[in-house]
């Protein structure tokens, strides 16, 4: 196996999982989510993940976004193990180095694009004002400039995925870590996020990492990774970069 | 996040559900303004005591025979008419000194009757209690030195036997007897319903000879500055040891009978407040039950916004903030109602109705109280959502 830790030894990862296992315990009965899994993500990388349904993609990916903690290994953000973090500075990491995408958009109901989008700030203690300007400028970045103060519910499914793109986006994190974004768009819709997922690790470079079930889609990533019973089975280099296509 | 924006937070979330917000205020809301409107009714019973008490005359002192106390019945007197004079000699001015005898009697003009308190007292009484005249004269030395059988009448005693006539100079009968009116009492109003304006005074000499009896069954002085309440009173109850060994006897201060009324009146006030408090109490609970239904309804929210990077305590902020705040409301329109029902009631019944400053102070500082209180458990869970469990739920 090729990764880049390989190519640029030395550099610092964004995320790096080592020995990584998940254990759910369901009715007293042990599921084995992740069963060991040791991965560098490095920083402006753009990578895929794929496996079959219930591999354990998911679980990685809030692993590694430290919306959970492993139950055994260690997980280190620009270098720093979470583990020795509280709630607090592990909400912190989550603010500041982290933007997730949801498959299902998750955005506040009755609140604006632009104040969906703002909602990562207010935790960082940042004033009204900065914070619409961030948040508009985060919008204009996803082609969303013009739909500022519409509700989730007068937004296309696309258009929802791309404030939340714009969301994740906000706090120029190091990582942006997308769970089946394209799940529930159409193809053109789908198409369209991919594509500014790329422009902006392309242009900003902000870390990618996507977990997806298309083909098409995980093609189009620098690196793939695949998942099979909470194991790492294949993880690769794609030399043909769909991000530099763009 | 910072304190201004979680206020700004749940605000927006208790607008969102507004009739829910105003549905689960409504229990505070009533405790609220259930204790600041029998605050102000006790309040306004208790000031009521203290103006009839002052309204009385200034600087005054009762003497009873036996121990005076609430719960014990009073002894039988056997203070003498003479005792009057032992008195004056103490205080030095036989102008503030008098005696009473007080009994229940009808009394009669023609066919219209009235059941009066009868009082014998003696012509200083002017001097000592506030009983101004309306009509007429009170009565004078030489009525009282010979036992005359004059009467002066209280307001409603006069309009019941004598409506629309000056009853000066008309004869009427106490308990059989012929008595002339030489005097009508200016009105005094009523205290709780029960009228001040029912009693009739007559010589005590004249009292002596009606009702039977040698004995006075109380005197009265006045003494000339506040501070010589203390010692005169010490002196007379002194004095009257001395004369008659063996007997008991006490002095009574209208700062005594304030200080009892009002503590019994205080603790009569804090009882109802007490029970208006249960129904704060239940609205609390009301807003514990309605803040865990939201924290349930916003699970999803609540894992999103700790996924966004709110810590557990900023959470927990916003919906203790959010309790808080629902309580102060239905505080805030709590007391308005309260105040505005304590003046309702004010004017439109007898009750009497005063609002101490403290009583809205406080309410509200309880409101307040209770938001946190019953605000706490469902705000601590809402903190200790796991993100990814919160974010899964629908
Ligand atoms: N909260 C949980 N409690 C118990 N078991 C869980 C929990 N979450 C996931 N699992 C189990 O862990 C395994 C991995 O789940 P995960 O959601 O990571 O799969 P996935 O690869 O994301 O699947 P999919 O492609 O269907 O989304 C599955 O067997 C799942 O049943
Ligand atoms: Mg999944």
């Amino acid at each position: 196996m090729t990764t880049l830790a390989d190519v640029a030894p030395g550099v610092a990862a964004a995320i790096e999982a080592r020995d990584v296992r998940r254990v759910y315990r369901l009715d007293g009965v042990d599921v084995d989510a992740l069963r060991g899994v040791s991965l560098r993500i490095e920083e402006g990388e753009y990578v895929a993940i794929t496996g079959p349904s219930g591999s354990g993609k998911s679980t990685l990916m809030h692993l590694l976004g430290c919306l959970d903690r492993p139950t055994s290994g260690s997980l280190l953000v620009g270098g720093r193990d979470i583990a020795r973090l509280g709630d607090a500075d592990l909400a912190q990491v989550r603010n500041e180095e982290i933007g997730f995408v949801f498959q299902s958009f998750q955005l506040l109901a009755r609140t604006s694009a632009l104040d969906n989008v703002a909602l990562p700030l207010v935790y960082r203690g940042i004033g009204r004002g900065e914070r619409r300007r961030r948040a508009k400028e985060a919008l204009e970045a996803v082609r969303l400039g013009h739909r500022l103060g519409h509700r989730p519910t007068q937004l296309s499914g696309g258009e929802q995925q791309r404030v939340a793109i714009a969301r994740a986006l906000v706090g120029e994190p190091r990582v942006l870590l997308a769970d089946e974004p394209t799940g529930n768009l159409d193809t053109v819709n789908g198409d369209e996020v991919m594509t500014i997922l790329e422009r902006l690790n392309g242009e900003r470079g902000v870390a990618v990492v996507l977990v997806t079930h298309e083909a098409e889609v995980a093609a189009r990533a620098r690196r793939l990774i695949r998942i099979r019973d909470g194991l790492v089975v294949e993880d690769t280099i794609v030399a043909h970069g769909a991000a530099v296509r763009s | 996040m910072n304190p201004l924006e979680s206020l700004r937070v749940a605000g927006e979330s208790l607008a969102a559900n507004r009739l829910r917000s105003l549905l689960t205020m409504i229990g505070v809301i009533i405790g609220v303004a259930a204790v600041v409107v029998l605050v102000a009714i006790g309040g306004g019973a208790k000031s009521m005591v203290e103006n009839e008490v002052e309204g009385l005359g200034s600087n005054i002192i009762l003497i009873v025979p036996g121990k005076f106390a609430f719960g014990t019945a009073p002894s039988l007197s056997r203070l003498q008419y003479s005792d009057i004079d032992l008195a004056a000699r103490v205080v030095g001015s036989p102008d503030d000194v008098t005696a009473s005898i007080t009994s229940g009697e009808e009394v009669r003009s023609g066919p219209l009757d009235f059941f009066a308190t009868v009082q014998g007292l003696t012509q200083t009484v002017p001097q000592i209690f506030n009983r101004p005249i309306a009509q007429g004269a009170y009565l004078t030395k030489a009525d009282v030195d010979t036992g005359a059988r004059v009467v002066v009448l209280g307001a409603d005693v006069a309009s019941a036997l004598f409506p629309g006539e000056d009853p000066v100079g008309r004869p009427v009968t106490i308990a059989g007897v012929r008595f002339r009116v030489v005097g009508v009492a200016v009105r005094r109003g009523s205290a709780f319903g029960v009228s001040q304006d029912s009693q009739v005074d007559i010589p005590i000499t004249a009292a002596q000879r009606l009702f039977g009896v040698s004995a006075v069954q109380d005197l009265a002085v006045k003494a000339p500055t506040p501070d010589r309440i203390k010692p005169l009173s010490d002196q007379l109850v002194a004095a009257l040891s001395a004369k008659y060994p063996g007997e008991r006897f006490s002095a009574v201060t209208q700062d005594q009978i304030l200080g009892t009324i009002g503590r019994i009146l205080s603790l009569l006030t804090l009882v109802l407040a007490a029970i208006a408090g249960i129904s704060l109490l239940v609205g609390g609970v009301g807003v514990s039950n309605i803040m865990l239904v939201g924290v349930r309804e916003r699970t999803r929210e609540i894992g999103l916004r700790k996924a966004l990077g709110a810590r557990q305590r900023d959470v927990t902020l916003q919906f203790l903030i959010e309790a808080v705040l629902l309580t102060a409301v239905g505080g805030a329109i709590g007391i308005l109602l309260g105040v505005a029902i304590s003046a309702a009631v004010g004017a439109l019944s007898p009750l009497p109705t005063q609002i101490a400053w403290w009583s809205p102070a406080v309410a509200f500082a309880v409101s307040v109280a209770v938001g946190v209180f019953f605000g706490v458990v469902p705000a601590r869970r809402a903190g200790r959502l796991d993100p990814v469990v919160a974010l899964r739920t629908d």
